[in-house]
């Protein structure tokens, strides 16, 4: 079954037409691979088998632990060493198996043959060598060009990538770029010698929005100017609708589904590839309501929260980092993070900050529990939390709560999950003895854990348990707002949809309020009742959902919609963008004085502001 | 950057007074008569007391300290009691034994190990990584006169390759140099382990390799770079580490260098001449702690002085 299937000959939606010609550069059969654990060898991928057709994308999806990270480094010979090895199957390259060739024949295919681009852009490049050195490497790394003909491919590369200025990116160092900067040079890097095939593993997930439908695109121009075979591993549907001709779904290790990738997104045959596209937040699946998802009674919250006083009220909030330096380190140059914003928060309601990173999003987050030091007013239950002290800001804090982004690292990994749960609880003083214990219990039974768990470690919990675990531990005091920043996006689909369900199950019963910082458009659409968006530190937008969503006004606003791939294989794919951009930096003189904005009401709270001038 | 040096040269001559006044407290309340010393056992409590005048010594605290400060601050270490020379003299006659010392055990321990620690991080976990570690360890824990006498007896006595002590030519220097650079070379290649094992796991090591470099040149153009920061860092620190090395060491070899002049200091309760050995050995220790500041940031770009 594994041989028909794989010999279909594949339908190409775009590009112009069917296309059964195209030859096989890459064909892989039985791939496995071993994984050493404490209790045994493991297969992380078993038996895995596909082509890679000449020119052709190929997406690997599936969801963290599918094995797909794995099968690209095994066909590099890159895996994590004596952790993982390849414990059978070919792969077959020009006539060569790749999985068993000898480290010095495997040499000449990396860069020549295969090129490969990993997830994280700020670590996949060597800190201490400029850029110049390290693309001059990936140019020479097997002799064919040396000295001055290096510089003109190096310059060349660059111009490739759309990298604005190449002569001076070559002095600079990989901590003056950008993320999107620095993963288009590694781009570079993996184009360096002409390879045919290039392997992309996550290679946008840790980048913005705007800046990850510059890389895609830019990635789809490459592979059409020089015919390359891509192969793309990704956990995100809308960015395999966007790039796939073909689709290999991948669970525990093994191939779910594989088909044209407008079989996969029409009819997926299997459940498992119906339950991850059903997973995935679609931008615009909310058009036409007013509440999140699945709040009910949304009229009557929203009619409570018009009537009494909001739980958040915040004006002209203002932070400012100074950069200090010189002899005595006065401040010579100051971060503007945050400048001038006003919003409120009503009860019952979630008010989302959306943006991408380096906005100011999270640091107003942390401004709300006075975690930073800020200027401006900010009003929580009535309350002014201007200069509070740790000791004053103790009753505000029982008050808002605050769910971070990193499941692993927000959690002391020597204290019993019990332990965590009930730490505010005693800090506060509110429970001791059995009461605490089953105050805890209920907590954990409430965020869907069983309350005989209390006596185990973070470390034997998953990722999407160990949210719910801080989502417990900032439930016990009864807040009344929760900051949630960032709190789902490094969960898988399916777990993301399962916590974002438990945080609006709370939101109904108790009538908490939640401040949702978030990069993601489509998790935002699901979860607020009012969005607001930010960029350079300013308010550019906010309204209702319905406002920001079905009638975006500000130019920023419409770029961030645009820019959230979709995961629909059948929509035009977005046109290349010739130069790559940045964001403006934040760092300003000390006599920088911000420009004015002019704000717009369009009626129903619905604000834009815009730059005067 | 230059802003930066100031700033660190008026905290080393804040350390400097802080470590003089402690210095000169610890002597102060030492139950040991300089005075005494320097008469003699057979002299009266007059000559004593008249010693004792001569030097100040039998001053206030606060007011001996301060005319210590005012004349250091003159450039002025004092004069030996016992000698009857001036301290920087006397310091200066020794000084540049000790810098070769120094620099020899410096070489000792890079040599050693950085190759230790390079071999034992690429052959982790087999046996050679666990020989290699197991003589670091040793090199850590055994005390540097053990190391010194045994070095003496197989190589000098036994096999006669070297001299068993003095000064003057390479040879003198090898035995030396390795004892004083073995406890060194047992840290540097635990750290120089442990932080390449860390670089070669990282994501920039593994795109160097995707591009299809060889192994020598991931090793040595990417990891190396990375890995020996830390190092330098301990180099640093490690100057006064030499210090109490040095003392013993010298003794054991005969070295002529300012540890043996400490030495017999002590034993004779000469102050000025503690006093000064303590603090040159304290400008070294600050002023090494800044040249290896200063150098990484030429390894690392993404380290600015300010």
């Amino acid at each position: 079954m594994n041989q028909s299937h794989q010999k279909e000959p594949w339908k190409r939606e775009t590009n112009g037409g069917a296309d059964a010609t195209a030859t096989t550069s890459l064909a892989v059969n039985d791939l496995s691979v071993q994984v050493a654990t404490p209790d045994g060898p493991k297969l992380v991928v078993d038996r895995l088998s596909f082509d890679l057709p000449e020119g052709r994308t190929l997406c690997i999806a599936g969801e963290s632990g599918s094995g797909k990270s794995m099968t690209a480094l095994a066909l590099m010979q890159l895996l994590p060493r004596p952790m993982a090895r390849i414990a059978g199957g070919s792969a077959m390259l020009d006539g060569e198996d790749l999985l068993t060739l000898p480290e010095s024949r495997m040499r000449q295919v990396r860069g020549r043959k295969i090129g490969m681009i990993f997830q994280e852009p700020m670590t996949s490049l060597n800190p201490v060598l400029s850029i110049g050195t390290q693309l001059k490497g990936a140019i020479t790394a097997h002799g064919e060009l040396a000295g001055r003909a290096a510089g003109a491919r190096a310059l060349e590369l660059l111009d490739q990538v759309q990298i604005p200025e190449p002569r001076r990116r070559l002095e600079q160092y990989p901590h003056e770029l950008s993320g999107g900067m620095r993963q288009r040079i590694v781009i570079a890097m993996a184009l360096a010698q002409h390879s045919k095939i290039l392997i992309a593993d996550e290679p946008t997930t840790a980048l913005d929005v705007t800046v990850q439908a510059q890389i895609l695109a830019l990635i789809r121009k490459l592979q059409v100017d020089h015919g390359i075979a891509v192969m793309m591993i990704t956990h995100d549907m809308g960015v395999v609708a966007e790039m796939a001709d073909q689709v290999l779904v991948m669970k525990h290790g093994r191939r779910v589904e594989h088909g044209s990738s407008a079989e996969v997104f029409d009819n997926p045959r299997e459940d498992y590839t119906r339950k991850l596209l059903a997973a995935v937040p679609r931008l615009g699946e909310m058009t036409g309501t007013d509440a999140p998802k699945r709040a009910k009674g949304a009229e009557a919250a929203q009619a409570k929260a018009a009537d009494e006083a909001p739980m958040v009220e915040v004006r002209d909030l203002t932070v400012r980092f100074d950069i200090r330096g010189g002899i005595l380190q006065r401040p010579v140059s100051r971060v503007h993070a945050v400048e001038g914003i006003s919003f409120t928060v009503g009860r019952g309601e979630t008010l989302s900050l959306v943006g991408e990173s380096g906005c100011g999003k999270s640091t107003t987050g942390k401004a709300l529990l006075n975690l930073i030091p800020w200027q401006g007013d900010v009003k929580v239950n009535g309350r002014s939390t201007r200069g509070l002290g740790a000791k004053a800001m103790r009753p505000v804090l029982r008050d808002v709560q605050m769910i971070f982004q990193d499941p692993y690292a927000s959690l002391d990994a020597r204290m019993r999950v019990g332990d965590i749960v009930a730490e505010p609880l005693v800090i506060h003083g509110l429970a001791q003895g059995s009461e605490l214990n089953e105050r805890v219990a209920y907590l954990l039974e409430r965020v869907g854990l069983s309350p005989d768990q209390m006596r185990r470690y973070p470390h034997e919990f998953s990722g999407g348990q160990r949210q719910r675990i801080c989502i417990a531990r900032a439930l016990s005091l009864s807040p009344k707002l929760i900051v949630a920043d960032e709190s789902v996006a490094a969960l898988d689909v399916s777990i993301q949809a399962q916590v974002l369900d438990l945080l609006q199950d709370i939101q109904d019963e108790t009538g908490i309020s939640y401040l949702f910082i978030s990069h993601d458009m489509a998790v935002v659409e699901q979860i607020s009742h009012r969005v607001a968006v930010m960029y350079m530190g300013r308010f550019v937008e906010m309204g209702s959902r319905r406002h920001i969503f079905e009638n975006p006004q500000h130019s920023y606003t419409k770029k961030l919609i645009e820019a959230v791939p979709v995961a629909d294989p059948h929509r035009p794919r977005r046109d290349f963008v010739a130069k790559a951009e940045d964001l403006p930096s934040p760092v300003h003189p000390l006599d920088y004085v911000p420009p004015q904005t002019r704000v717009r009401d369009l009626g129903g709270r619905h604000l834009v502001w815009e730059v005067e001038g | 950057m230059a802003a930066y040096i100031i700033r660190r040269l008026i905290q080393t001559a804040l350390i400097l007074l802080g470590i003089s006044f402690v210095t000169f407290i610890l002597l102060y309340l030492v139950p040991a008569d300089p005075a005494r010393q320097i008469a003699g056992r057979s002299a009266t409590a007059e000559t004593v007391e008249n010693i004792r005048e001569q030097l100040g010594l039998n001053l206030p605290f606060y007011e001996q300290y301060l005319r210590y400060l005012a004349s250091l601050l003159q450039g002025d270490f004092g004069r030996s009691y016992l000698q009857k020379t001036e301290v920087s003299t006397l310091i200066a006659a020794r000084l540049p034994a000790s810098l070769l010392l120094m620099a020899g055990a410096i070489a000792c321990e890079l040599a050693f190990g950085l190759a230790m620690g390079i071999v034992a991080a690429l052959r982790r976990g087999s046996h050679t990584d666990n020989a290699l570690m197991i003589t670091s360890f040793i090199g850590v824990s055994a005390p540097q006169f053990v190391i010194g006498i045994l070095l003496l007896y197989v190589f000098a006595v036994k096999l006669g390759w070297f001299p068993i002590g003095g000064y003057g030519t390479f040879v003198h220097l090898v035995l030396p140099s390795v004892t004083l650079g073995f406890l060194g070379a047992g840290w540097y290649s635990r750290m120089m382990r442990s932080s390449l094992i860390d670089v070669l796991r990282q994501d920039y090591v593994r795109t160097a390799r995707a591009t299809g470099l060889s192994r020598a040149k991931v090793l040595f153009r990417h990891a190396m770079p990375n890995a020996i920061l830390p190092i330098v860092a301990m180099i640093g620190i490690d100057i006064g580490l030499f210090m109490s090395g040095i003392v013993v060491v010298e003794s054991v070899f005969g070295w002529p260098g300012i540890g043996q002049l400490a030495w017999q200091a002590i034993q004779r309760v000469d102050i000025p001449i503690i006093m000064g050995v303590t603090l040159v050995s304290a400008c070294a220790i600050v002023l090494g702690n800044l040249l290896a500041d200063l150098v990484t940031p030429l390894i690392d770009p993404r380290i600015k002085l300010r």
